[in-house]
């Protein structure tokens, strides 16, 4: 018998809207939340994590069959899921909740992408997601994905080489005071430093989708399903209480010249070591 | 199986209601080249204020094991230290510890919360473990209380790159409560006279591990570490390339037996390692003394580093965010600025 010949590999690549990483955030006067009528845009981390995916299937050409995305919220997800199809993703699935729905926690998001895995035909090989949401700072729904389905895991990656015919993947990753190599087996859950770079490129920046791009993504399906039909739950279970300013620290003090720097220094007690 | 149970019977008599069981913590206990994490230390500080038993974790390689658990168990407010050793352990990697976790915490366990530093690796294996015991996690907190009568667990903590606080609650329907702690919001534990029982665990080994560990490079520095140094130079974009922000910023931490810290700028650039970036996607850390130099003080950054004590800031640009949080501003060129400051502060 022939062996058969490797099955090409399928990327699912979740993304969250999230305020602009550029906005002034502005807790709201019954300290519930923030105040979110604001710019919105994909999550950096989730930015980076699509453009290694296209990356990914740029370097292995033929060897990835599907870049997917999905999103899990209100009907404004949508428009980061575009933005994600301009950029080279295929299609999508946005998992839509109602907009007066409390923002899921990692877990309940976790187990709904575990659900989307399950349904996909062709299985998922590679799940790349950011490392953090700039919003809730949380860093745990890769770690709780890869959990939930026991598969290995490789987080804060900045280089990934696949393997295509072994099926693993090399990847680097920043940890407290370096990096560190592992060799993951894949179906792998990757989630995203700032610094993913793969080898050939010196540095990682998402791409700016192109206007053709843009009008093609209006082509792309968006496939919507609802956390009902996926049978989860989304509804919190720690309940946030206060959202509350961060206390204001009373700086702007300046001093004319370095010798006064010093003599502020000295008052509060910093000299040479 | 029976001990621990009868432990647990013997401690009854502190349970406010008897539905609510009494905390008892359990802290993972990193540690690198035999010396306790600080960030670890931090993490039993915060575990401690939670009121009730304090149970150490320690895991690593037969060699090193040991010598770690005699350091834990003369921490101050420790009950009791568990200890495994496996060559699997020596690299602690999620899918192999994950396991060893799980069955430490499943049902029949006396632990309430499970408590860790926020540190890289804790951020990788804590979420793991809460998603297999199917329990919520709560990220980085700077605060926690339990409060006895209700069973509730309160916690604190940044979100929006420290721009807002938010209060979370779990409730005692929440059996096992899982947290990382943000190292600069809580004192190191100290060694104390008595000494916390030690205890055996068996590890758990796992056949054919999907993931296998290859290399660890960790950046080499003569200086204070940055996560818990009390003094930091930290330098942005300004510093022009890396010859430069080494010339530039060394001679100034140098003198004053500071780390040097940079800005995501100054990383992205090339200029600094990456394992040096402050802010929110970096380090976040609290030190005495903070000099940001040729730093605008982007939110990001401003995320990692306004709990420093005292801020001081070196820039050209006199409307620069930094100087809105910085206690001594210097509108100055850093080219000047820092060696003359440096000279000054050397023969003073």
């Amino acid at each position: 018998m022939r062996p058969s010949p490797a099955r090409l590999l399928n990327i699912l690549v979740p993304v969250k809207r999230a305020v602009d990483y550029a906005v002034k955030i502005r807790v709201n006067p019954q300290q519930t939340g923030i105040d979110t009528n604001v710019k919105h845009s994909m999550n950096p981390f989730d930015e980076i994590a699509v453009e290694e995916a296209v990356r990914l299937r740029e370097k292995l050409k033929s060897s990835i069959e599907s870049i997917k995305l999905v999103s899990i919220g209100p009907s404004k997800c949508s428009e980061t899921l575009r933005t994600g199809l301009a950029m080279g993703a295929d299609s999508a699935i946005h998992i839509e909740t109602p907009d007066s729905a409390p923002a899921p926690e990692p877990l309940g998001v976790a187990k709904a992408l575990r659900q989307i895995i399950a349904k996909q035909e062709g299985g998922i090989d590679i799940v790349i997601l950011g490392k953090q949401a700039i919003d809730d700072d949380a860093g745990q729904t890769g770690q709780m994905l890869a959990g939930l389905l026991g598969w290995s895991q490789a987080t804060f990656a900045s280089k990934v080489d696949i393997d295509v015919e072994k099926k693993v993947a090399t990847v680097l990753r920043e940890i407290d005071g370096g990096s560190e190599e592992i060799r993951c087996r894949l179906p792998v859950i990757i989630t995203t430093d700032l610094r993913w770079a793969l080898a050939e490129l010196s540095r990682s920046e998402p791409r700016y989708a192109s206007l053709p791009n843009i009008m093609k993504a209006k082509k792309k399906p968006i496939e919507k399903l609802t956390p009902e039909q996926l049978g989860v739950d989304l509804t919190p279970r720690l309940q946030t209480i206060k959202v509350s300013e961060p206390p204001k620290r009373v700086g702007g003090a300046k001093v004319e010249n370095v010798d006064q720097l010093i003599e502020k220094l000295k008052e509060a007690g910093f000299t040479a070591a | 199986m029976l001990r621990t149970r009868i432990a647990v019977a013997s401690r009854a008599f502190a349970r406010g209601y008897a539905t609510a069981k009494p905390p008892h913590a359990l802290v993972f206990l990193e540690h690198r080249a035999g010396v306790i994490d600080s960030g670890s230390l931090s993490a039993l500080t915060a575990a401690q204020q939670l009121g009730g038993e304090l149970t150490g974790l320690v895991l690593g390689a037969p060699d090193e094991v040991k010598a770690v658990a005699e350091e834990a168990q003369k921490l101050k407010g420790v009950n009791t230290i568990l200890h495994s050793a496996s060559p699997q352990y020596a690299t602690p990697l999620p899918e192999v510890v994950t396991p060893l976790l799980e069955k430490l915490l499943s049902d029949s366990s006396p632990f309430t919360h499970l408590v860790s530093a926020h540190s890289s690796s804790a951020k990788s294996i804590l979420p793991r473990v809460a998603a297999r015991l199917d329990v919520p996690a709560v990220s980085d907190i700077t605060s926690v209380q339990y409060d006895a009568p209700s069973g509730e667990t309160t916690f604190v903590r940044p979100i929006y790159a420290g721009n807002a606080i938010s209060t979370v609650v779990a409730s005692s329907d929440i059996p096992l409560k899982v947290f990382t702690v943000r190292s600069t919001a809580f004192a190191a534990a100290v060694p104390a006279d008595a000494k916390a029982e030690l205890k055996l665990v068996d590890p758990v080994e796992i056949n054919d591990v999907s993931t296998t560990h290859i290399k660890t490079s960790l950046t080499k520095s003569d200086r204070p570490e940055l996560g818990v140094a009390s003094r930091i130079v930290s330098g942005g974009r300004a510093l022009k390339n890396a010859e430069t922000f080494e010339k530039t910023l060394y001679p100034l931490a140098d003198v004053l037996g500071a780390a040097v810290g940079a800005s995501r700028a100054a990383v992205d650039a090339g200029y600094a390692d990456n394992s040096l970036q402050v802010g929110q996607t970096g380090k976040v850390v609290a030190p005495e003394l903070y000099i940001a130099v040729g730093i605008s003080g982007a939110i990001q950054h401003l995320a990692g580093m306004k709990d420093s004590k005292m801020i001081v800031a070196i820039n050209k640009d006199a409307d620069a965010p930094i100087f809105q949080v910085a206690d001594a501003g210097l509108v100055a060129d850093l080219f000047e600025a820092v060696p003359e400051l440096t000279e000054k502060l050397k023969s003073a």
